[in-house]
């Protein structure tokens, strides 16, 4: 077997926010390396700089030093308009407030991204054949034509993936994706995100939920800017109860 | 982006908020259809006063005395234009049709026991009836012998002849008017009010008559036989220059005078109409000026609802950006969002601004004529408007930071 292709690459990333006395370092020296295909959570209190490590590793905004290198293309140093482009083509993002436009159709809503393409990767006569083949796998093959006000917080989410999965981008980040979700749907989620990973995605979770994080293969845990472990799940054998319930297939996700 | 993309997101976005939108429209529409209104109505005004100078009577020169303007200390030596000098145009001056003096009044005109208060009595010569295009409909018009017999009749226009005769033949009758009686020797066919002249209201006399009758004793003793204006109607227009250079050299040679010291003034309807119409012009800038301001008003409201729409969508440009817009993709989505409204604000305001310059024109006895050019003009500053200030909103939004937009609440 070839040695997996890596997507996420960073070193030393820091980021200060303000000047001078005033500054705050929300991250400091965090290098990490996901593989190609594996499914990540980063969990931290708040404050812990997980939000930071997130923003910068969805490229919404660049580090003050240290390398990160997405999908082997170092992001350091690209302007306003590179971002943009290298979001649009590499990065799916999953919100907790799923942020659909309002009054907009699931397949609009899905479409959204493929608008904003440069390369034309889809040609735009395709674009509502390819929102609603996109929309067919998450299960919402029947919803294509209803707004958000109709949809369950649950089917939102799922078109919220949709969006996410239609530019085909080697990272998805997933952002509390259960966390506005009851237990229920929130497990439909995690499902859906678990299904994708099966078929090859990578994807990052940001969590502070422990239950949603047993989900995935290795948990990072930030604390104070800082990576404080990483759990390997599944090569760890002093793994809480809870892992065994995964196994199981009974656990449900806290909702909140 | 695909052009057809942001317009599409912009109608939409346009068409999700109907009654907001609708109102920032409504400053556009007001904006434009006042420029369109104001233009229509000062063009309207513009084209009656042409017509009431035209009517006037065709292939017009003026001469008109100068005494008024220079005072008696003035530099001319003339005794100023008197009644002769119109005689002698006439007689001298081949290209001349008709001569015509005209010297109005106001009186009471009474037969039997009808009393009509401040009607116009004009004095005037023969000619003025070719001069000024009118016709007799019964009965005669004065001749140059009763002008200058100063004989008491009287030509009525057609109005005032039924108000005071009703449907009896007014010929050979009587009238006081003011202290002194008139016989009725003609009724003018009906002409209309031209400009502010009603033809028909007017009672119709030889000039000497209003001259000893009807002008105030002080006022006549003081001014003699002297006139104020002197129509001459030419015959041939191609030769008008040569006319005036004619008429000119003939009253300088009759009141003693040089160019320099000259007490007349030759102009011709040409020359008026240029005057009223660099007058109406100002006019009109000012009115669309007035107008343009209400324009720059609409254009505020677009700002201060684009700037409203950038707060409440913060959010859904944080989406936006973080699936791969640009701030140039946001810049252009929210300008095209200014651009469609003030552009079919415009449309609006253009359909408005025609309908109400017309149905101004019907309802009111303004005149209004619609000038194309200035509903492109009107639809351009409107365009210019929502470009103007469309920008910095849509600038703001594509100002935003991602991260910042995606948490506002």
């Amino acid at each position: 077997m070839n040695k997996p292709r890596t997507i996420i690459e960073t070193r030393g990333l820091t980021k200060i926010y303000g000047m001078g006395d005033a500054s705050v370092v929300a991250l400091e020296g965090v290098s990490i390396h996901i593989e190609a295909g594996k499914l990540v959570a980063i969990m931290g209190p708040s404050g812990s700089g997980k939000s930071t490590l997130m923003n910068i590793l969805g490229c919404l905004s660049t580090p003050t030093s240290g390398t990160y290198l997405l999908d082997g293309e170092d992001v350091g140093g690209l302007d306003k308009v590179q971002l943009a482009a290298i979001r649009n083509a590499k990065i799916g993002y999953v919100f907790q407030s799923y942020n659909l436009l309002p009054r907009t159709t699931a397949l609009r809503n899905t479409m959204l991204p493929l608008i904003y393409d440069r390369t034309h990767k889809v040609p735009r006569e395709k674009w509502e054949e390819k929102a609603r083949g996109t929309l067919e796998s998450v299960g919402l093959g029947d919803r294509l034509e209803h707004q958000p006000q109709e949809l369950s917080g649950g089917q939102q989410q799922r078109v919220a993936i949709a969006r996410a999965l239609i530019t085909d981008p080697v990272l998805i980040i997933a952002d509390e994706p259960t966390g506005n979700l009851d237990s229920k749907s929130g497990e439909e989620i995690m499902r859906l995100l678990l299904s994708l990973h099966k078929r090859g995605r990578t994807i990052v979770i940001v969590t502070h939920d422990p239950i949603v994080a047993q989900y995935t293969e290795r948990v990072i845990h930030l604390k104070d800017g800082r990576i404080d472990t990483v759990v390997h799940n599944g090569h760890n054998h002093s793994l809480p109860v809870e892992k065994e319930a995964v196994l199981g297939g009974t656990l449900s996700v806290r909702g909140q | 982006m695909n052009p057809k993309e942001v317009l599409r997101i912009s109608w939409e976005a346009i068409g999700k908020n109907k009654v907001r939108s609708l109102l920032t429209m409504l400053g556009i529409i007001i904006g434009v259809a006042a420029v369109i209104i104001m233009i229509a109505v000062s063009s309207g005004t513009e084209a009656t006063i042409k017509d009431q100078i035209t009517s006037l009577g065709s292939n017009l020169i003026f001469v008109a005395d100068s005494f008024s303007r220079n005072g008696p200390q003035a530099t001319s030596s003339g005794s100023g234009l008197v009644y002769s000098d119109a005689t002698a145009i006439s007689e001298n001056i081949a290209n001349v049709k008709g001569v015509v003096v005209e010297q109005g009044s106001t009186a009471t005109v009474k037969f039997g026991k009808i009393s009509l208060s401040d009607i116009s009595v004009l004095g005037s010569t023969p000619d003025f009836l070719v001069v000024r295009d009118l016709t007799v409909a019964s009965g005669s018009f004065y001749t140059e012998e009763q002008n200058t017999k100063k004989t008491k009749v009287a030509v009525l226009g057609s109005s005032l002849a039924e108000q005071l005769f009703g449907t009896d033949d007014p010929i050979g009758q009587s009238i006081l008017v003011g202290s002194t009686r008139l016989t009725v020797i003609g009724v003018l066919a009906k002409k209309g009010t031209v400009g502010e002249v009603d033809y028909d209201a007017r009672l119709y006399t030889p000039l000497s008559v209003v001259l000893k009758y009807f002008t105030p004793s002080m006022f006549s003793r003081f001014m003699g036989d002297r006139v104020r204006m002197i129509y001459v109607q030419i015959i041939n227009p191609a030769e008008m220059s040569d006319t005036i250079q004619q008429i000119n050299l003939l009253l300088l040679q009759r009141h003693k005078v040089t160019a320099d010291t000259a007490d007349f003034k030759i102009t011709t309807q040409e020359d008026i109409i240029t005057t009223q119409e660099s007058t109406t012009a100002a006019f009109r800038n000012l009115l669309a000026w007035v107008a343009g301001v209400s324009l720059v008003v609409g254009g505020i409201g677009i700002m201060n609802i684009m700037l409203v729409s950038v707060t409440e969508r913060t959010r859904e440009i944080g989406l936006r950006q973080s699936v791969g817009a640009t701030p140039g993709d946001v810049r252009w989505q929210f300008l095209s969002e200014a651009l469609l409204l003030s552009v079919v604000g415009g449309v609006i305001g253009m359909v408005a601004g025609v309908g109400g310059a017309w149905l101004f024109g019907v309802l009111s006895s303004m005149r209004t004529v619609i000038v194309p050019s200035s509903i492109l003009l009107a639809f351009c500053s409107a365009a210019a408007v929502g470009a103007f200030f469309g920008y910095y909103p849509a600038n703001q939004a594509a100002q935003l930071d991602p991260i910042d937009a995606l948490r506002h609440e």
